[in-house]
């Protein structure tokens, strides 16, 4: 459990122009750039794609700085799979690059090895872009006027993550009181594999006691009693925000155009 | 408004042999403000649950009636605003004026009265901060004012307080019951839980006792129920006022050094702090909240390695051992020599039942079964928990955890005790047993090092202060 897991709050500045959308409309242009460049498994769509990503961040008021920083454990997961597939794929078709004792790297590894990198790279970038310029109020706000969704649901969802933070707290104490209590697994890999179960089952008996609690505390506020809410934070869902999700598909879109114009595509069914 | 009227009111819980509460006959006109007391387990937040209409009908079964303004409570709940005890897990929202707004938004209140209304809450309040302020950042104190403030905002007609001071210092729990007495109508009923009766009573004019077989024990003027049942009451386990109890002194002077903190730290927690710890005394750590107490706490555990500085274990204290520092030392020798009782108990809890919990310690230091089985039941029997002996410790009331956690710290024997708030939340006779149990430890040659807000537990038990200040 590390604080860079759960630090998700915004890091952009709040008054860029597209950060400012609707939370639901970033949300749905996301989800549809994404959507579409799953649908292929060469490496050029994912790289446009990419490209158009990093051009929109300034727009969403993001620093190409801080967005290293708050996507590292990506960075460095995406470099291992590379090397991994280089190292050991299958498929070891195409010219050699490179011979070293063990080590034969193609052409076609390096392709596919790069393809699927790119791909993870650029579909998981415009959920961070969101996540980083939305605050977890205004989403759940716009979730429920503007994609109707339940506010049992959304509400719920916010409340229960705002006590996130605290189990990174609870987990020290319970290894503290572990400890406290005779209980710790020295050197032994069996022990300590219990010991990590046992503090798991304890945090989580705490995490529902706590969130019985807050249930209870939500209904007493007359939350879900059957009244119709109203909304004291309104969003509105304008134009621009249309707007958005359409650049957002035809972006993707033209990504796909140009792959399949240089004859790269790879369907990802068929 | 908010008149409650309960007749022959009883509620046990689902799963549950015994009633949570019983035979209660109660009238309380609206405007009362009523202090309600009982020992442990005398179903207080039941009742208070049941008023709120927090109990759902298929969780339990009711006798008796049970009206607000004449209505069941669970379809008065709009009248019914609740605090609780736990700052945390009752703040719903990231931001201060959106928490106090939700409830308002959930009862359909217009959005353009809403946020007048959010204003108006948190200044009844005295609520020092813009409401964009994040929850997350306000204090203790700070939180249970904005919860009182949500619950104003909706203006009840009756107003439950369920301890709402007794997660907190007594700086917090002082800006709480002044915001109480002056932002709460004229005309809003009051019915207040709450362990601390001499604080309390500034803020009520009637007191009912519930008694813990059932029924109603006393009920009547704070001076008069007090007059009339106050040892029997002080001896149920409420802090009946102007009752203290006698000190118990060290009988001998302290023994040798146990424990050194040499410029001990950890940024930005705790400042250095120089600190020795004899056999046969007990010291307590006093400070405000932040100041680092329980910090310091973990470290003199050896469960917390320093940012800087050192804690050093005498030989009287860990022979051999005494060249390493107690966060080196593996768990079951750690045990063997200092034992640390945590705030909240259930976070030491790792067994399922009572009897296996206390011999936890033991197993995991080497003892043979037969001396194990011993130690438990000396334990069992000196700490009340013998009847309990097969229960889950998640269970258990919270004395009855707090006496629990004690004992477990006790049963692998260690010269050396650390507790962190061991008296928070607890009624007078848990409380006296605690003070018992720690100078029996104390005179018989153990350092006990306490870190505590309780003025009366200190006046009680301890032979000297270190007072931390705020970083």
């Amino acid at each position: 459990m590390s604080p860079a897991m759960i630090s998700a709050g915004p890091i952009a500045a709040a008054g860029a122009p597209l950060a400012r959308r609707n939370p639901v409309a970033k949300l749905a242009a996301a989800l549809l750039f994404s959507l579409l460049l799953i649908a292929t498994l060469d490496p050029v769509a994912p790289a446009i794609a990419i490209a158009i990503e990093l051009a929109v961040l300034p727009l969403f008021g993001i620093r190409h700085r801080v967005l290293a920083r708050r996507a590292w454990p990506l960075l460095a997961g995406a470099g291992g799979i590379l090397v991994t597939l280089v190292l050991f794929a299958a498929d070891r078709s195409g010219p050699v690059l490179l011979a070293a004792g063990p080590v034969l790297v193609t052409q076609g590894v390096l392709v596919t090895a790069l393809g699927l990198v790119l791909r993870m790279l650029a579909v998981a970038l415009p959920g961070i872009i969101v996540f980083a310029t939305t605050d977890a109020t205004d989403l759940a706000d716009a979730l429920i006027q503007n994609a109707k969704a339940p506010a049992r649901f959304a509400l719920g969802a916010l409340a229960a993550f705002r006590l996130v933070p605290l189990l990174e707290e609870e987990w020290r104490m319970i290894s503290m009181a572990r400890r406290a209590r005779g209980v710790d697994a020295g050197r032994n890999p069996v022990a300590k594999l219990r010991l990590f179960a046992s503090t798991v089952f304890a945090l989580l008996v705490g995490a529902i006691r706590r969130g019985t609690r807050l249930a209870v505390a939500m209904d007493a506020r007359g939350f879900d009693a059957g009244i119709p809410r109203t909304v004291a934070r309104r969003q509105h869902f304008t134009r621009a925000d249309t707007l958005l999700v359409v650049a957002a598909g035809a972006l993707g879109a033209a990504a796909l155009a140009v792959s399949v114009l240089l004859g790269t595509f790879r369907p990802l069914l068929g | 408004m908010g008149a409650v009227s309960l007749r022959g009111f009883g509620w046990r819980h689902a799963g549950r042999r015994q009633w949570a509460v019983r035979g209660v006959d109660l009238r309380i006109e609206g405007g009362e403000r009523v202090l309600l007391l009982g020992a442990s387990g005398a179903g207080k937040s039941t009742l208070l649950g049941a008023l709120a209409g927090l109990l759902p009908e298929d969780s339990g079964e009711q006798e008796g009636t049970v009206e607000i303004d004449g209505l069941d409570p669970r379809k008065a709940r709009e009248r019914v605003g609740i605090v609780f005890q736990d700052p945390e897990s009752q703040l719903v929202m990231a931001r201060c004026g959106d928490d106090v707004a939700f409830g308002l938004e959930n009862r359909g209140v217009p959005a353009d009265e809403i946020w007048p209304r959010v204003d108006e809450a948190l200044r009844r309040i005295g609520f020092p901060y813009h409401r964009d302020r994040p929850t997350a950042a306000l204090s203790g104190g700070e939180q249970q004012r904005l919860a009182l403030a949500g619950a104003l905002a909706l203006r009840p007609g009756l107003l439950l307080l369920d301890e709402p001071t007794a997660n907190l210092d007594p700086a917090g729990a002082a800006l709480v019951r002044r915001a109480v007495a002056d932002a709460v109508d004229a005309d809003t009923t009051l019915i207040l839980v709450e362990h601390r009766v001499a604080e309390a009573l500034p803020l009520v004019d009637r007191v009912v006792v519930l008694e813990p077989g059932g029924g109603v024990r006393a009920d009547g003027a704070p001076d008069a129920v007090f007059a009339a049942h106050g040892d029997a009451l002080a001896d149920a386990g409420v802090w009946v006022p102007g009752r203290t109890v006698p000190p118990r002194r060290a009988t001998a002077t302290p023994g040798a050094v146990l424990l050194t903190a040499d410029r001990l730290g950890l940024p930005p927690r705790l400042a250095p702090t120089d600190l020795e710890v004899r056999a046969g005394e007990a010291l307590a750590v006093l400070g405000p909240n932040g100041a680092g107490k329980s910090t310091l706490a973990l470290l003199l555990g050896g469960l917390l390695r320093p940012g800087g500085g050192a804690v050093t274990a005498s030989e009287a204290l860990a022979g051999r051992d005494a060249d390493a520092p107690p966060h080196r030392w593996r768990a079951p020798a750690l045990v063997r020599r200092i034992g640390s009782v945590f705030q909240d108990p259930e976070h030491q809890f790792v067994t399922g039942s009572v009897r296996d919990e206390l011999a936890l310690g033991p197993r995991r230091t080497g003892q043979p079964e037969p001396v194990v089985a011993a130690t438990v039941d000396a334990l069992l029997a000196r700490l009340r928990l013998d009847r309990l002996a097969g229960a889950n410790p998640y269970t258990l009331s919270g004395g009855e955890a707090r006496r629990l956690s004690v004992a477990t710290a006790l049963a692998t024997a260690p010269r050396l005790l650390i507790c962190d708030e061991p008296t928070f939340g607890q009624d007078r006779r848990t409380w006296r047993e605690l003070v018992d149990l720690l100078a029996e430890l104390r005179d018989a040659g153990h350092g006990v090092v306490t870190v505590t807000h309780d003025p009366d537990f200190v006046a009680a038990l301890a032979d000297r202060t270190v007072t931390l200040e705020r970083r």
